[in-house]
């Protein structure tokens, strides 16, 4: 009881401490001069963001970056690009760098086209808030959950689980599918199963967006491409997806993102064995088991660069909606 | 919640963010909080009647588990220094003091907690709290414990957070190490000085690190058994191995007879592969010698020395060898280390080489003995006349910097002494290597058996990987068995290990 009471008070201190900030930076603004009055509101406004951009973000991301360039001794020694040269002549690390590049290529792929058939099929379907609902349900579930459920799907034979067997089994198809049973073990199937479950997560995801983006295209557009003559593919292909051209790009990025960091799905359900790791779990790795931090951040360091681009586009892209809205 | 967290949340809130992180944080405390009691209580009532049985034998103490249990120790040991715990009771029959009168019963500590912080979980950790429920009742103080399976993950995590918990019980030497040099443990030569009078000799050793001491020892496993099942030897005739050539030679004839010799599961999450490496550390001491065994761990010979390769070897002869191994070899990389020897138990195989702690994995209603459902013997060595070596394993208890506090300090005292350790072995099966462990009080008489093993052995050694450093000891050497395991060959397996080593 006293543990719910003290973290009552604590949200109810929290929150009011938060309106009486918000409201002195208000009372603030609204009295000064107007010669100032810009340029105050927007550092008081955005002073508190920044701020904390800066402690949370831009500051370990530098120190990261930093540490990337000394060695794992106990001196530190600076390596320069040591570490790199280690991360791209080692087996492990390069298998965990093209299997990231499978998560997002596969990964992205089959979410993306997954979620737009779906959401095309579904449209203006009997039961169509159902069977979202249903599509939806998997992303409402933590990596990890998702990781440990389909452990147990793909789970061996002589265990009391293993849904894929009993399937195989019940079907009489071949046992050597898969290895005898073993899913999980053999490289690179096991890298596509473990994708199948971020497809899963993902694919519920990319539905509702497009679901969505493809309620908000105009009717009258539709009536008048058919009117022309169009057919449904024509429709579909040359009239819905350029509208919604934006949404998809949306999508793809936070895809492409979702995949680049990838780890809870890896941990939890093979650690990253089998040669089914990537960089992102090589990066706790060697941050929290192996003690080498240093040749972590410059595999963090080799992370980042790869997720910068798509940032790019995405931002470009929402700029380009914001311009056209 | 202490109050430095509470000014955070509040600064972060106040910031807009995180009032959820804030949220969930509380609702974990307040969850834990009522099983921890509830584990208490249930301890107290377990203690209570453990103390009831022994009572018979000829104590005057009633209630409070461990006045009872020096009276246990004091009617049956007799050999070696005598645990005098105070010999005064107050009127209600609770103890005076505590471990031999070095920790009065005065509420002293009223008010104060100290947090525990271990790999520990489930069953073990319901009877690790509570054999401390007596020294709660007679010191005021509240001791929390957190198991976690992501441990060593976290347990650096929370340091470098500065939200290190007051004890670690860090079952890896190794580990142990590398805290100590970063400068993240405090030494405490008294604890040293208790546990180079009252435990097994080497055991103040191995919680050292450069000759200060750090990690008070609190539980010993036995890694060196094999579990078989009794009645399915009974059936076929087969008789106990006695040396290792005797080992294979019965496992080529369960072959022979139709049979599975083997089960295995080295699957434990983060720490995938740890199972093999007992089995390496086990035939390097019966193969090569414990002073091969030091060399092997302190890195005075290669990982991939041709003695170390000969034991590869012959442990993928068990191992490696798909007719030996039920459901195959590769099966085992992915079954977990709990499920790995439950064949045992329902007949499916006839071996299963795991520690003495693996008794609570079995299914329930599983009976442990000669006469029982499963049973266990010693690992052979190379042959009959050799001494009897033995691994063992446990956690060592570290106080972490700016945490050492007078009750912090007692309770690892406590923890460490013959009145918690004799109120753990009447529980389950947590051992220790604590000289006063009265072998009498043990529950079960095979519990019972280990603990003689454990004090009659020749020479012991720690879990070699344990006691690598962290980088080798709980990284590629977990890591590199397993690729072994699933397929790769004994030169990358070993190669790929020593390439992993530390530069220092």
């Amino acid at each position: 009881m006293g543990q719910i009471f003290n973290a009552l008070k604590v949200v109810v201190l929290g929150i009011g401490v938060f309106a009486l900030v918000l409201g002195g930076i208000y009372s603030i603004t609204t009295k000064l001069q107007s010669r100032w009055l810009e340029a105050g509101q927007r550092s008081l406004f955005l002073g508190p963001a920044l701020i904390l951009l800066t402690v949370g973000l831009i500051v370990p991301a530098v120190r990261t970056a930093y540490n990337a360039f000394f060695d794992d001794t106990p001196r530190h020694e600076f390596v320069a690009f040591g570490n790199f040269v280690d991360i791209f002549q080692s087996h492990d690390e390069l298998t965990a760098i093209r299997n990231t590049v499978l998560w997002v290529v596969f990964g992205t792929v089959f979410s993306t086209v997954f979620g737009l058939m779906i959401a095309k099929l579904a449209d203006r379907m009997r039961g169509e808030a159902l069977a979202k609902a249903l599509i939806f349900l998997p992303t409402a579930i933590a990596l990890v959950g998702a990781g440990l459920i389909w452990k147990f799907v793909y789970a061996p034979s002589n265990q009391k689980y293993g849904l894929l067997n009993a399937l195989i089994r019940l079907f009489h198809l071949p046992r050597s599918w898969g290895g005898d049973g073993l899913w999980l073990l053999n490289p690179p199937l096991n890298t596509f199963l473990l994708i199948v479950i971020l497809v899963w997560v993902q694919t519920g995801f990319a539905t509702v967006v497009f679901s969505a983006a493809i309620k908000g295209v105009p009717d009258s557009m539709l009536e008048a491409a058919r009117v022309d003559g169009a057919n449904e593919r024509e429709v579909f292909f040359k009239v819905i997806v350029p509208s919604i051209r934006p949404t998809i790009i949306t999508v793809i990025t936070t895809t492409v993102i979702a995949a680049l960091k990838v780890f809870d799905i890896v941990k939890s359900s093979t650690g990253g064995n089998f040669d089914t790791s990537t960089i992102a779990n090589n990066v706790y790795d060697h941050y929290f088991i192996s003690g080498s931090p240093n040749l972590g951040s410059a595999l963090a360091v080799i992370l980042f660069v790869l997720v910068i681009p798509v940032v790019i586009v995405n931002q470009r892209n929402q700029s380009r909606t914001r311009e056209l809205g | 919640m202490s109050r430095n967290h509470r000014v955070a949340c509040v600064a972060l809130v106040a910031a807009g963010i995180l009032v959820a992180a804030c949220g969930s944080d509380t609702k974990s405390s307040t969850t834990a909080s009522p099983t921890t009691a509830v584990a208490g209580a249930a301890g107290a009532a377990t203690t209570a009647a453990g103390a009831a049985t022994t009572t018979a034998a000829g104590s005057a103490t009633t209630a409070g588990g461990s006045a009872t249990t020096a009276g246990g120790a004091a009617t049956t040991s007799g050999a070696g220094s005598t645990v005098t715990t105070t010999g005064s009771t107050n009127a209600d029959g609770s103890p005076a003091a505590l471990v031999d009168g070095k920790i009065p019963c005065t509420q002293q500590y009223k008010g104060k907690t100290v947090t525990l912080f271990s790999s520990i979980r489930d069953t073990e950790a319901d009877q690790l709290v509570a054999g401390y429920a007596a020294y709660e009742k007679c010191t005021g103080i509240k001791v929390e414990h957190e198991g976690s399976g992501e441990f060593e993950a976290q347990l650096k995590v929370r340091i470098d957070g500065g939200n290190a918990p007051d004890v670690a019980l860090i079952p890896q030497p190794g580990l142990m190490a590398d805290l100590a040099r970063a400068g993240s443990l405090v030494a405490q030569p008294d604890l040293g000085q208790y546990v180079k009078d009252n435990y097994l000799s080497g055991y103040d050793q191995i919680g050292s690190v450069d000759g200060q001491f750090y990690g008070t020892p609190l539980s010993a496993n036995v890694k060196s058994l094999v579990w078989y099942n009794p009645a399915k030897f009974k059936e076929k005739g087969y008789t106990i191995p006695t040396t290792l050539d005797e080992l294979k030679a019965l496992s080529d004839k369960i072959v022979a007879d139709g049979g599975m010799p083997w089960c295995a599961g080295i699957e434990s999450g983060t720490a995938t592969g740890w199972p093999v490496t007992d089995w390496m550390e086990d035939f390097m001491l019966r193969l090569e010698g414990p002073d091969v065994y030091d060399q092997w761990t302190q890195h005075k010979i290669p990982f991939n020395d041709p003695k170390v390769k000969e034991v590869a070897d012959a442990v993928a002869s068990y191992l490696k060898n798909d007719k030996y191994m039920l459901g195959g070899v590769k099966s085992i990389a992915v079954t977990s280390f709990q499920n790995g020897g439950v064949g045992v138990a329902d007949g499916s195989c006839y071996l299963h080489h795991q520690g003495s702690f693996y008794s609570v994995f079995f299914p329930k209603g599983t009976t442990v003995g000669p006469d029982g459902t499963v049973n266990w013997f010693y690992l052979p060595t190379k042959s009959a006349s050799d001494p009897k070596v033995i691994l063992t394993g446990g956690e060592f208890m570290a106080i972490t910097k700016g945490n050492d506090r007078p009750e912090v300090k007692d309770t690892v005292l406590f923890m460490a002494s013959a009145d918690y350790v004799n109120a753990e072995v009447q529980l389950g099966s947590r051992l220790s290597a604590n000289k006063h462990m009265d072998i009498n009080l043990i529950k079960s008489p095979q519990d019972r058996e280990v603990a003689k093993l454990l004090q009659s052995s020749d020479v012991a050694r720690f879990d070699g990987s344990d006691s690598l450093p962290g980088a080798v000891g709980s990284g590629t050497f977990w890591k590199q068995s397993t690729a072994w395991i699933v397929g790769a060959s004994t030169d990358e397996f070993l190669s790929n290990v020593e390439k992993s080593w530390p530069k220092s």
